[in-house]
């Protein structure tokens, strides 16, 4: 069975990073794995995705409308512009923090109240977590990213793997143990 | 060995694993990351050229000159380049020159979403289309093979959701071809229009061995299962129709995409009931297939606007549609793309912002978004170069039209070399009194960091000789007195620089000079630098909020900068009328 996962936010945030070590391991346990990437117009600002799909044997790179049996925003607004991809009955993780757009930082537009109540609301399986002050009681508000992926691990029930060992092999040594001690505390979320 | 690769990756893989020995591009979305990767293998020599023409006419001098030969643009780079192509397709090749057509359905980053297959019988070139990353390996090795046994170019056609897809790939060891041993043919390599009648007969035969080989070749295959519906397809639209209809069709897979396989199509279209075809954009395929007398479905159902996806097929073919998903009841505010915090075009586009009777002239890069708001400078953009020459058609227009009004063209460091050079020789040759600014940031920012002639470094890492621009300028005849040179952080001196262009009657070139805030150098460097706002001191008239700067928050009714973003530009600094923003970490 083929499983879609969909990784929604910011640019900066350091999603590519974490989808690219999920692939990783999600490979070494056999799967054949597809990962699709559409970064925008601007190296910073814009919307983020990455789509991942696994399983046994992968055509399409795309996770289309309702079909994405997890969705992950890094952005807790990003949560509701990509909601329409998640499968009903699929699970929304969403770290709670905002980054303003452009329209919102010169006060056009205005950032939204009550998102996170709203999406509770909605969708049955939503858990929320503040991986921007995990990543701060870590030491460095740079590791969101991995603190987010280990929520992620921890979501996809796949431990049959070292992702400790995965993290490792896609990061530079110098910063292992701040990133293993951020991907622990995600794991815990 | 199993890896997981993008598409380019595999791309630069396969390349390395034929022996080839000579790779060029211009980078462009979602082309880039071929060459970036390429120059990890030191066995092939690979460069930046400054724009595509060049990077294909280096192609075709090394294939002739017998060496296994790469070249990467994205689909508009090959209207650039289109002038050697069609050229290089009657001289053939003597080493296999593969180029590379990263088309762009969607248009993620691009001015437009042509459909590059339509090149392949217009000039005559082979092609190839894989539909993921193990066949991008494979079929570049196979496209060098078909260069070389057919003596035709190959144009390797790929989209976004190849180049930029991962996916499994098996590696195997690289074959040293060498390089070919070259022999003088003035015939064969020298297009005066004698020898080039001859080759163009030359050309038609070996197309024509070529249709034969693409009926019977590998990379077109059948995949017979249910007969009721037979579906035509190739590249990444295989996979989304794998996903759709899995083993309730049979599919023709088509690799070689030009010539197509005659044969092979009416051959299973005789073995199946009814056929989809199914394609992204033009009806490439299909228009083939119905001029062969088949009926086929395909454009009546299918848009020819933007990429396809499973859920678009489903809907298409089989009328099924996923009902509605899950809706939550916030109105979202739009996320689009914006210079970055401390972006030095930031500077030169406020200055620019206050001349409400200025039309710009814009160009491909990060400056492209100084025509979104707060900034609202640019007027037009077009393509690479299109900056200062259509700022040359606007003047004349408005010359014409008897309206006074001053234009500026923009372009970026990369874009003057790539083809911004050629619209400053036309203003001082036509006498065009407009002014020319050059944004020299001193990379290739918008696609990621590529070096330039500009910046002083090669693809493969080398210090080489840095192409000094105001010398250029200087050299092309502009003036002494009409080239100013500013530093955009500096809001006075670039204001002045503003105005002085404003007012010039003669052709003038305006050229800010700051490094791309984003380059690991720089942000090292000014990592401890930052603004900040004495709340007391602050009248909130929100000057500083009409930079456009992502660091600079409203919130609440203060206004506050983020101290991680930031990088101490001191351009909200200049902007404030009550110096109620101070610079710390200095």
């Amino acid at each position: 069975m083929t499983k879609s996962l969909l990784l929604v936010g910011v640019g900066g945030q350091g999603i590519i990073l974490a989808s690219k070590i999920l692939v990783s391991g999600l490979m070494k346990i056999g799967y054949d794995v597809k990962m699709s990437e559409i970064h925008g117009m601007a190296q910073r600002g814009g919307s983020v995705t990455t789509q991942i799909r696994f399983g046994e044997k992968v055509y399409s790179p795309c996770i289309v409308e309702n079909s994405a049996d997890l969705v992950i925003a890094f952005e807790k607004i990003e949560a509701v512009r990509w909601l329409d991809k998640l499968k009903k009955g699929g699970t929304l993780l969403v770290n709670d923090y905002e980054i303003y757009s452009l329209p919102v930082l010169i006060g056009k537009e205005e950032y939204p109240k009550g998102v996170i109540e709203k999406l509770k609301e909605v969708v049955e399986h939503c858990k929320v977590f503040d991986a921007f002050s995990v990543a701060e009681e870590v030491g460095n508000v740079l590791t969101q990213n991995i603190v987010i992926l280990g929520a992620l691990i921890k979501a996809l029930g796949i431990d049959t793997i070292d992702w400790v060992e995965v993290l490792k092999e896609n990061i530079p040594e110098k910063l292992h143990d701040i990133n293993i001690k951020a991907l622990k505390k995600g794991m815990e979320l | 060995m199993k890896k997981i690769m993008s598409g380019n990756e595999a791309i630069a893989r396969g390349a390395y694993e034929a022996g080839c020995t000579v790779a060029a591009a211009y980078p462009g979305t979602p082309s880039t990351e071929i060459l970036e990767n390429v120059a990890n293998y030191k066995e092939i020599n690979s460069e930046w050229s400054p724009n595509e023409k060049v990077a294909l006419e280096v192609g075709c001098g090394a294939a002739i000159g017998g060496a296994r030969t790469l070249v990467a643009m994205k689909h508009v780079g090959l209207n650039v380049a289109a002038d050697p192509f069609f050229t290089i397709a009657y001289e053939g090749v003597n080493g296999g020159l593969v180029v590379i057509s990263a088309d762009e359905p969607g248009m993620h980053s691009s001015q437009n979403e042509q459909d590059n297959r339509l090149y392949a019988p217009h000039a005559k070139v082979c092609m190839i289309e894989p539909s993921d990353s193990m066949e991008c390996l494979d079929y570049i090795k196979e496209s060098f093979k078909i260069s070389e046994e057919f003596d035709v170019p190959v144009m390797f056609r790929v989209t976004t959701r190849i180049c930029h897809s991962k996916g499994l790939v098996t590696l195997s060891d690289r074959e040293e071809v060498g390089v070919k041993k070259y022999e003088k043919n003035v015939q064969k390599y020298a297009m005066m229009p004698a020898h080039a009648r001859a080759r163009h007969v030359v050309l038609e035969e070996n197309l024509d061995r070529l249709r034969a080989y693409s009926n019977k070749c590998s990379l077109n295959r059948m995949e017979m299962n249910d007969t009721k519906i037979g579906i035509i397809t190739s590249g990444v639209s295989y996979q989304h129709a794998k996903e759709v209809f899995g083993e309730e069709a049979s599919y023709l897979k088509l690799g070689l995409t030009f010539p197509m396989p005659d044969k092979l199509i009416k051959e299973f279209a005789d073995k199946v009931d009814e056929i989809y075809v199914i394609e992204e954009n033009e009806p490439y395929i299909e228009n083939f297939v119905k001029a062969m007398g088949i009926k086929c479905t395909g454009k009546e159902v299918l848009s020819v606007c933007g990429e396809l996806n499973p859920h678009i097929l489903r809907k298409a073919f089989k009328k099924e549609d996923e009902g509605a998903g899950y809706d939550v009841d916030v109105s979202l505010p739009k996320r689009p793309p914006m210079l970055c915090a401390g972006c030095p075009h930031r500077g030169i586009f406020y200055a620019m912002s206050k001349y409400k009777d200025l039309v710009v002239s814009g160009d491909i890069g990060c400056y492209t978004l100084g025509l979104i708001p707060p900034l609202n400078v640019t007027d037009t953009v077009i393509c690479m170069g299109a900056g200062f020459s259509a700022a040359i058609g606007l003047k004349k227009a408005f010359q014409m039209g008897n309206v006074d009004k001053k234009v500026f063209g923009v372009v970026g460091d990369s874009t003057f070399f790539h083809s911004g050079i050629t619209g400053l020789i036309d203003a001082v040759y036509n006498k065009t009194p407009i002014t020319l600014v050059i944004l020299d940031n001193s990379i290739t920012a918008m696609t990621g960091h590529q070096e330039n002639p500009g910046t002083g470094k090669t693809l493969m890492g080398e210090i080489t000789e840095v192409i000094d621009i105001e010398a250029v300028v200087k050299a092309c005849g502009i003036k002494e007195e009409n080239v100013v040179v500013v530093d955009p952080y500096d809001l006075e001196k670039t204001r002045e620089g503003v105005e002085k262009a404003y007012n010039a009657t003669e052709p003038f070139v305006l050229i800010t000079k700051r490094p791309c805030a984003l380059i690991k150098e720089v942000r090292k460097e000014r990592a401890h630098l930052n603004c900040e706002v004495v709340q007391e001191k602050c009248k909130k008239c929100r000057m500083c909020l009409k930079i456009g700067c992502p660091a600079i928050t409203l919130k609440d009714g203060d206004i506050l900068i983020d101290k991680a973003m930031c990088n101490g530009c001191e351009l909200c600094k200049q902007v404030c009328k009550f110096d109620s923003i101070v610079k710390v970490g200095e």
